[in-house]
């Protein structure tokens, strides 16, 4: 006896029990992906630590090519144009486009006040050259990183004229180059600095995290005491006392490293506490109980669940250093001048009198607050993205 | 409370005594003392050097002695209020620094105190009206704020007022009133100063303090028992002030052990900028000439206040959770 037909619709496919814990392809790519790619994914929704990161990559490949890309040499002095103003960037004369140029600049002497005054030219029209050589612009040829020599300018005056973007200073030496060369020493002052204190705050952390008990609280109480320090006073009184005879780079390294000896107890702390938090969780003791070593554990199973925090922190200190440096300059007491640095520079600026008279000395502000404000987002986004897991 | 507060004081004196050991390490760190550096320029100028005034001096200041004996000597005359000699000045340090260290102080207090008022409500708008423009304008504000270094926002403000306003913001007070007696118009006139660099000061810290106010508000409100209180119909701002308000109160009180050390760190290059008359460009003209027994009493000082500033907040903490007051020692 056959059964009467169904009155309602039935699917006439096999039935899947799996079909509700089955995963589109979309999600199954989500939930196999490893930490660090969710982490990608997760940083590169962050708008403003990608637009961060990219300002940034574009500031240190100046920084790599700075030969190349600054118009002048850094120590390259222009007597006759001595605290010279900006020169406007001009793109069209008398209503017709003739791309970027800049106007002659008319030296006056003012007998009354017995001053320069420079004035613009407007007779006088200088375009500018792009991917200049030798044969086109003399006295372009550099040592590149001092390793080999080139005369490749990405930007030049034309012939005869000048080109002060950002003006000149006292010697008349251009500003726009000082700062594209300053950008090398203040930068990568910063990454060195940043190395040398993660490597303290990681080895010091790791151990006063991982054995606990005595060692742990000397650490404690050593960092204790250094952030008991107010950090600038001691930085100037410790940069004061490396001996006046050495050389301008011993004197650079001097500084990055008690730039670093000041800053890892921020890191080590932060290791610290996350290495007490993981060493009692199940996956390390089981290491230990199969025989695992100290080094191993820490290594191998402890740091991989937090490194990612760690280089966020990492990121966030960053400018610390660069301000650090650049107030020591700032101040004599930091780098001196055949080092170029940003704090260099505003050196210059620290006589109020000046810079109402010159103004253009304060632009090196500008490229510290940018750089600053680049790893203060950037660190943001990643301290957000360190943590894939949390929403 | 009483046993808190002694055991905290106890704390107290270890760190500082390892910060004295610090200071004192770092003063005879150059090679060579101070009155090395005198005789050599006086040489170099040519001069006669009295060798029984040199002998006189090292044996007066101690310079003879091994490093444990004058650090000894040098902790000693600290605690007594004596802070040294200035061989630069040549005069003690105490009467060098006048004012000085007063108006410090001054600065410090009235800008944590900026720092805090400024800071509580906006951060507490902040997070009630989380992600409104509000919220977005004053977060932007702060990060701003935060990469500014402080030094350069004094620069930059010095030079706007001279260049705009033809005004002079630098200094604590009217010329007039330098290195005078206090009166009620030298009062007034360091009022009146006090503000520029308060601000200035002040900045950095009140964006961060806004910011870690915010996380920890944020957290208390997301947490469950504020969803509880607002289903059984407590009113919005007696939800808000009874209980999350409380929980995220504490951090922002133990905050001031950040905050302190930061802020006169701050001031100190601030002052050299604005040229207030505080320790910060006395430091820096010590710092220049090598004058290290000068160097080594503000950089003590400084320590200390910060030490000092910890000790109140903590005690500050203690009045006000009891967690801390009973189990000793505060959680970080």
């Amino acid at each position: 006896m056959s059964r009467p037909p169904i009155e309602h619709y039935v699917n006439p496919e096999p039935f899947n029990p799996q079909s509700l814990l089955e995963l589109t392809p979309e999600q199954e790519r989500y939930y196999m992906a490893s930490q660090w790619r969710l982490a990608w994914w997760k940083l590169k929704r962050h708008r403003l630590a990608v637009i961060s990161a990219s300002f940034l990559t574009l500031m240190y490949l100046v920084v790599i090519f700075a030969e190349a890309v600054a118009p002048y040499d850094l120590e390259e002095r222009h007597t006759q144009y001595l605290f010279a103003p900006p020169q406007e960037l001009n793109f069209f004369d008398e209503g017709e486009f003739v791309g970027p140029f800049v106007y002659g600049i008319a030296v006056t002497l003012d007998m009354e006040k017995l001053q320069w005054v420079y004035g613009e030219d407007r007779s006088k029209r200088y375009p500018l050259r792009f991917f200049c050589s030798d044969n086109d612009y003399p006295g372009a040829s550099y040592r590149f990183w001092g390793l080999f020599d080139s005369s490749f300018h990405l930007v030049c005056p034309a012939e005869g004229g000048q080109f002060f973007l950002l003006g000149t200073d006292r010697l008349g030496r251009d500003m726009l180059s000082r700062i594209i060369y300053g950008a090398r020493i203040s930068l990568t002052l910063g990454l060195i600095g940043i190395s040398i204190s993660f490597f303290l705050g990681i080895t010091i952390g790791g151990v006063a995290g991982y054995y606990g008990g005595l060692v742990d609280s000397v650490v404690q109480r050593v960092i204790e005491i250094i952030r008991s320090f107010p950090m600038l006073p001691l930085l100037m009184t410790l940069s004061a006392i490396l001996p006046v005879t050495w050389p301008p780079t011993l004197i650079f390294i001097g500084i990055t490293v008690l730039l670093a000896l000041l800053d890892w107890p921020g890191l080590a702390r932060a290791v610290r506490s996350k290495l007490l938090a993981l060493r009692e969780e199940d996956f390390c003791v089981a290491a230990q109980l199969m025989g695992a070593k100290p080094g191993r554990v820490i290594m191998k199973h402890l740091m991989p669940s937090f490194v990612s925090h760690l280089i966020a922190s990492a990121t966030l200190s960053i400018p610390t250093m660069i301000l650090g440096e650049t107030a020591l300059s700032f101040l004599g007491l930091g780098l001196r001048p055949p080092v170029t640095s940003w704090g260099v520079l505003l050196n210059e600026a620290q006589n109020i009198n000046y810079v109402v008279l010159y103004p253009w000395l304060l632009y090196p502000v500008i490229p510290v607050i940018l750089v600053v404000l680049a790893y203060q987002f950037l660190g943001d986004g990643l301290l957000d993205a360190a943590d894939p897991y949390k929403h | 409370m009483l046993r808190y507060i002694v055991r905290r004081i106890l704390i107290m004196i270890p760190t500082l005594l390892v910060i004295s050991v610090l200071v004192f390490t770092i003063i005879q760190l150059p090679p060579g003392d101070y009155l090395t550096t005198m005789v050599n320029e006086l040489q170099a100028q040519g001069e006669n050097v009295n060798q029984e005034r040199i002998a006189y001096l090292r044996e007066e200041y101690g310079l003879d002695r091994s490093p444990v004996e004058q650090y000894l000597y040098w902790v000693g005359g600290m605690l007594q209020g004596d802070m040294g000699h200035s061989f630069e000045h040549d005069k003690p340090v105490a009467d060098v620094v006048g004012d000085r260290m007063f108006l410090t102080m001054v600065v410090a207090f009235v800008t944590t105190l900026f720092v805090y008022v400024m800071s509580f409500p906006i951060g507490v708008y902040s997070a009630v009206r989380q992600y409104s423009v509000g919220d977005f304008a004053l977060s932007f504000l702060g990060f701003i704020g935060l990469a500014t270094p402080n030094f350069l926002l004094a620069l930059v403000l010095m030079y706007l007022a001279k260049a705009y306003f033809g005004t002079d913001i630098g200094g604590l007070m009217d010329a007039q009133y330098i290195d005078k007696p206090w009166t009620w118009g030298k009062v007034m006139s360091v009022l009146e100063h006090l503000w520029v660099p308060v601000i200035v000061i002040g900045t950095a810290g009140t964006a961060g303090m806004i910011r870690r106010l915010r996380a920890n508000l944020l957290d208390e409100l997301h947490k469950q028992y504020v969803v509880t209180a607002k289903a059984k119909g407590l009113a919005p701002g007696k939800v808000l002030v009874k209980y999350p308000l409380r929980m995220a109160l504490n951090p922002f009180i133990a905050d001031i052990g950040n905050l302190l050390p930061e802020m006169i760190s701050g001031a100190v290059i601030v002052s050299v900028v604005l040229g207030l008359e505080t320790t910060g460009p006395m430091l820096l003209k010590a710092l220049q000439s090598q004058d290290m027994y000068l160097a080594g009493s503000f950089l003590m000082f400084i320590s200390l206040l910060t030490v000092v500033g910890t000790l109140i907040s903590d005690l500050a903490l203690a009045v006000l959770d009891p967690r801390i007051r009973l189990e000793g020692g505060r959680k970080r």
